[in-house]
C-alpha cells in the first residue's frame, strides 16, 4: 500500500484513485461534477508543455486542470505490477 | 360589447423544447439539423449569452418550437450562459417561456459524464427525450451501448443518433410529435443528511416563490450545488423567505461538517454508475485512441510549439492574402457606389453626407469584414476540431502569469488581426471578470488597420527611397510588442486591482478531436458576422456621421480648398482647441484634426493627412501610392519654421496608434458586449489616456536627448 498524495505530486502516466478533498470551494465542486470523486480511478496523462495544467483521463474523458487545483485532491497511486 | 370584450380565438398552442447538453456533445449540430435555417439569433436581454430560437416541424407539419441552450456540465452555474440555462429550465426568466419539454443530448461515447447533467434535467419534472449521438464512434471506443435497457430505465425515449450524417433525425422529429411524452420513471433517493432541508426548501419555494411541486423540488436540490449563485440579469431572484432558510441550513450543516453539495453530487453519480453497469458494455480497446495519439504530438513539449505556431502562421497568412481580394473588391464598390450618388445628385449637403458621411464611413468598417469573416471561420474551425481547447492548454502557464487563463489566448491573438473578432470570441471564457479584463486589453494588440499609419509614419520617419528593410521590419516589431506588453501589462493590473477576484478555474473537458462539419462553422460565422453588422451597424454609422458633420460644418464664406474648408470646420477647430494639449507630444493642431478624424478608424488618419497637407496625387485607397503625403509632410512646417515631421514625432506618432482607442467599430462591439457604456468608454479613457503619457515621455525624453 503507497501513501496517498496530491494529485499535483502524482509522476506522469501514474494511475491512482482519488481519495478525497481536503477542502470545499468552487474548484473541489466542479472537480466532482465533472466527475471526479472518492473512488474514482484516474490517470495522469501528461502535463502541458510549461508543465502546468494537468491532463487527466477520467471516466473515460480528458480533463484539465491546475496544478493549484490539483493540490486540493488527494489520491491513492495504483500499483503497477 | 366593445372589442377588448371579446375573446380571441385561442390559438394552437407550439410546443416548446429546450435543447440541452454538455459541451463537445454535437449539440449545435443537431440543432442545425432540426431547424435548418430557421432559427433566430439573438441575445437573452440584459446579459451577452447567445439566444438561439428555432422552428422543426412534427411529423403532421405542425410547428415546433426548439430553444438551443448554450452548453453546460451542470444546473450549478459558473458562468453568465450557465446561468442561462438554469434560470431558462427553472422558469426563472421573465424574457423566455419555461419550455415544455426537453431533448437531452449526450455524447454517447463518454455517458457517465453526460448523464449527470441529465440527471439535473429528469429532476425538472417535464417530458424529455434523450438523445445518444456520436453513436457512430462508441465501437471504436470499445464501448457497447445497450439502448433498450436505458430506455427500460429511465422511462424515456432513448434515441441513438449521428447527427453529423443525419441518421437519427427523424426517429428524433417522430419522438418530438408525440403528444403523450412520458415523464422519467428514474427515482433516485436523495441522500438522508440532506432529504429534511430538500423538504423544507421545498414547501417555502411553493408557498414564497410561487413554484409548481416539481420544479421546486429540482430547484431545492440545485440551491445546494449553487455555492455562489451565479447572478443573471433578468432573472427573477429568490425570496426573503427561502434565501434566509437556504442560509440556515448552510450555516448549521458548516457546524456540523456535513459537506452537503459533495454530499449530493456523490449520490447522483452512484445512480448513474449504477445506470451505466446495467447500460454500458466495454470491451477491450484496440489501443489507444487516435484523439490520444494526435495529443502526443500537439501538446508534446517540443511539437506542440510549433503545431501552435504554424496553425497561427496559416492564419495571419490567410488573413493578409485571403482577405486583400475582397477587401480591393469592397473598396472598389463603396467607391463606386460613392461616385454614382455623386453623379446622380446635385451637389449639396445631402449628396455629401451620403457619400462622404454615410458610404465612406460605412464603407471603412465593411472593407474589414472579409479579415473579420475569416478570422470568425478560424476561430469556429478551432472550436469544432477540439483544437481551441487544446491552445489553452498550452497557454494557460504563460496566461496565468498575468491573472488570466489559457481562453483569453485566441481572443487576444486574433486581435492582432482584427479586435472585433477577438472580442466576440471571448464568449468561450466562463468567468466574467477574466472576460472583462480580456475584452478590455484586446484593442491593444496592433491590428491590421494600423497598418497604413505605421507604414506612413515609417515612410516620413526615414526619407529617402532606399531604406535599409532591416530598420523598417524592426521598427514595425518594436510598435506589435509595444502593444502586446501593453495589453498583458494591464491585464495584469486589472486583475490586480479593478477586477480581482478568485483565480479563474482551468478545470477544462480536451475534448476529442473531431472533423468538423464546415455547413455548421460556415453558419455559425454567418450569424457572428451578421450579428456585428446589424449590432454595431448602426453605432457606426451614427459616428460616421458625426464625424462628417465635425469635419464639414461650418462650412467656411466663399470658396475654398478643401484643406482650408476642413481648417474652418469643428475638427479643425477642434484640432486647435487639443494643440495645447498635444503640443507637448510634438503635435499640432493639423495632426491633431487627423487624430480626431480617424477616431472612426485608425486607417483615416493616411486619408485625413492627405487632404489636410494637401498632398495633391494622393489616390487613396489600399494600393494609393503614399510618396506624396510623404512629402507634403517632410514639407509641413510649425509656424516658427521649424520642422513638423520630425523623425521623434512620427515615432511618437506610431506610439500614440498604439495605444490610442481609435476605432468606433471596437467601441460599438465593446459596448454590446458588456452591456453597457461604462466599459467602452472606460476603455476610451485608459487607452487615450496612455497614449498621451506615453508619447509624452518619449518625446520629451527625445527632446532632451537631442533628437
Amino acid at each position: 500500500m503507497s501513501s496517498t498524495l496530491k494529485l499535483s505530486q502524482l509522476a506522469i502516466g501514474r494511475r491512482a484513485v482519488v481519495r478525497g478533498f481536503p477542502g470545499q470551494g468552487p474548484a473541489v465542486l466542479r472537480l466532482r461534477e465533472m466527475g471526479v470523486l472518492p473512488g474514482t480511478a484516474i490517470t495522469l496523462v501528461r502535463t502541458a508543455p510549461l508543465g502546468d495544467p494537468l491532463e487527466i483521463q477520467v471516466r473515460g474523458y480528458s480533463l484539465t486542470l491546475r496544478k493549484s487545483e490539483a493540490e486540493h485532491v488527494l489520491v491513492d497511486p495504483v500499483e503497477e505490477s | 360589447m366593445t372589442e377588448s370584450g371579446s375573446i380571441p380565438p385561442n390559438p394552437v398552442r407550439t410546443p416548446v423544447y429546450a435543447l440541452v447538453g454538455n459541451p463537445n456533445s454535437g449539440k449545435s449540430t443537431l440543432f442545425n439539423a432540426l431547424t435548418g435555417l430557421k432559427q433566430k439569433v439573438g441575445n437573452y436581454p440584459g446579459v451577452t449569452v447567445e439566444k438561439k430560437v428555432g422552428t422543426t416541424f412534427s411529423q403532421h407539419g405542425r410547428p415546433i418550437t426548439v430553444i438551443d441552450l448554450p452548453g453546460t456540465y451542470s444546473l450549478a452555474a459558473r458562468s453568465p450562459d450557465e446561468g442561462v440555462v438554469r434560470d431558462v429550465l427553472l422558469g426563472r426568466r421573465a424574457d423566455t417561456a419555461q419550455p415544455d419539454r426537453l431533448v437531452c443530448i449526450v455524447d454517447a461515447t463518454n455517458l457517465e459524464r453526460n448523464l449527470y447533467l441529465v440527471h439535473q434535467l429528469l429532476d425538472l419534472g417535464r417530458p424529455a427525450i434523450l438523445v445518444l449521438n456520436m453513436m457512430d464512434l462508441t465501437a471504436a471506443s470499445g464501448l457497447n451501448l445497450r439502448v433498450a435497457r436505458l430506455e427500460h430505465e429511465l422511462g424515456i425515449p432513448v434515441i441513438p443518433c449521428e447527427a453529423v450524417n443525419g441518421r437519427g433525425i427523424l426517429e428524433l422529429r417522430l419522438a418530438m410529435s408525440r403528444a403523450d411524452l412520458p415523464l422519467s420513471r428514474h427515482r433516485w433517493d436523495i441522500p438522508p443528511a440532506i432529504a429534511p432541508a430538500v423538504a423544507e426548501l421545498q414547501a417555502s419555494l411553493i408557498e414564497n416563490d410561487r413554484k409548481q411541486p416539481l420544479i421546486a423540488r429540482a430547484e431545492a436540490l440545485l440551491l445546494l450545488t449553487d455555492q455562489d449563485p451565479v447572478r443573471v440579469a433578468g432573472s427573477t431572484p429568490l425570496s426573503e423567505p427561502t434565501a434566509a432558510m437556504l442560509e440556515g441550513w448552510k450555516r448549521r450543516w458548516q457546524g456540523e461538517g456535513v459537506d452537503w453539495s459533495g454530499v449530493l453530487v456523490n449520490s447522483r453519480y452512484e445512480a448513474i454508475g449504477r445506470l451505466c453497469a446495467e447500460v454500458v458494455q466495454r470491451a477491450a480497446r484496440a489501443g489507444p485512441a487516435i484523439s490520444d495519439r494526435i495529443d502526443a504530438v500537439v501538446v508534446h513539449p517540443v511539437w506542440g510549439w510549433l503545431v501552435l505556431g504554424a496553425i497561427m502562421t496559416a492564419l495571419f497568412l490567410s488573413i493578409f492574402t485571403l482577405a486583400e481580394y475582397p477587401m480591393d473588391a469592397i473598396d472598389a464598390g463603396f467607391a463606386a457606389a460613392g461616385g454614382w450618388v455623386k453623379h446622380a445628385m446635385a451637389p449639396g449637403d445631402l449628396r455629401d453626407l451620403l457619400t462622404d458621411g454615410a458610404i465612406a464611413g460605412v464603407g471603412g468598417v465593411v472593407t474589414f469584414l472579409p479579415q473579420i469573416l475569416i478570422l470568425f471561420f478560424f476561430i469556429g474551425l478551432l472550436e469544432s476540431t477540439g483544437y481551441m481547447a487544446r491552445a489553452a492548454f498550452i497557454m494557460d502557464r504563460l496566461m496565468s502569469r498575468v491573472g488570466l487563463n489559457g481562453k483569453s489566448f485566441i481572443p487576444l491573438l486574433s486581435s492582432y488581426a482584427c479586435a472585433i473578432p477577438g472580442i466576440m470570441a471571448t464568449r468561450t471564457i466562463e468567468d466574467p471578470k477574466d472576460r472583462l479584463t480580456t475584452i478590455l486589453v484586446a484593442p491593444l494588440m496592433s491590428c491590421s488597420a494600423r497598418l497604413p499609419v505605421y507604414l506612413l509614419m515609417i515612410a516620413a520617419l526615414l526619407p529617402g527611397d532606399r531604406v535599409p528593410v532591416g530598420t523598417k521590419v524592426g521598427l514595425m516589431l518594436l510598435m506589435y510588442a509595444l502593444g502586446t506588453g501593453g495589453a498583458f501589462g494591464f491585464a495584469w493590473l486589472f486583475k490586480k486591482s479593478l477586477l480581482k477576484g478568485a483565480p479563474p478555474l482551468m478545470i477544462m473537458e480536451l475534448p476529442p478531436y473531431r472533423l468538423p462539419r464546415m455547413k455548421d462553422v460556415l453558419l455559425q460565422m454567418l450569424e457572428r458576422a451578421s450579428l456585428f453588422l446589424r449590432k454595431a451597424g448602426t453605432v457606426i454609422l451614427g459616428i460616421s456621421i458625426v464625424l462628417w458633420f465635425l469635419t464639414t460644418y461650418p462650412k467656411p464664406s466663399g470658396p475654398a480648398t478643401p484643406e482650408q474648408q476642413v481648417a474652418h470646420s469643428f475638427a479643425g477647430t477642434a484640432g486647435h482647441v487639443l494643440e495645447p494639449v498635444i503640443k507637448p507630444l510634438g503635435f499640432d493642431w493639423r495632426i491633431g484634426i487627423g487624430l480626431v478624424s480617424s477616431f472612426a478608424a485608425r486607417e483615416v488618419f493616411v486619408s485625413s493627412m492627405a487632404v489636410i497637407f494637401s498632398a495633391d496625387n494622393y489616390e487613396g485607397g489600399k494600393h494609393g501610392d503614399i510618396t506624396p503625403i510623404r512629402q507634403s509632410l517632410a514639407a509641413a512646417r510649425w509656424p516658427d519654421g521649424a520642422r513638423l515631421f520630425t523623425p521623434l514625432v512620427c515615432l511618437t506618432l506610431m506610439i500614440y496608434y498604439v495605444f490610442a482607442m481609435q476605432c468606433v467599430s471596437t467601441v460599438a462591439v465593446v459596448k454590446r458586449e458588456t452591456n453597457s457604456w461604462r466599459w467602452p468608454l472606460f476603455q476610451i479613457a485608459y487607452m487615450t489616456g496612455t497614449a498621451w503619457l506615453v508619447c509624452l515621455v518619449v518625446y520629451q525624453a527625445g527632446r532632451a536627448l537631442g533628437f
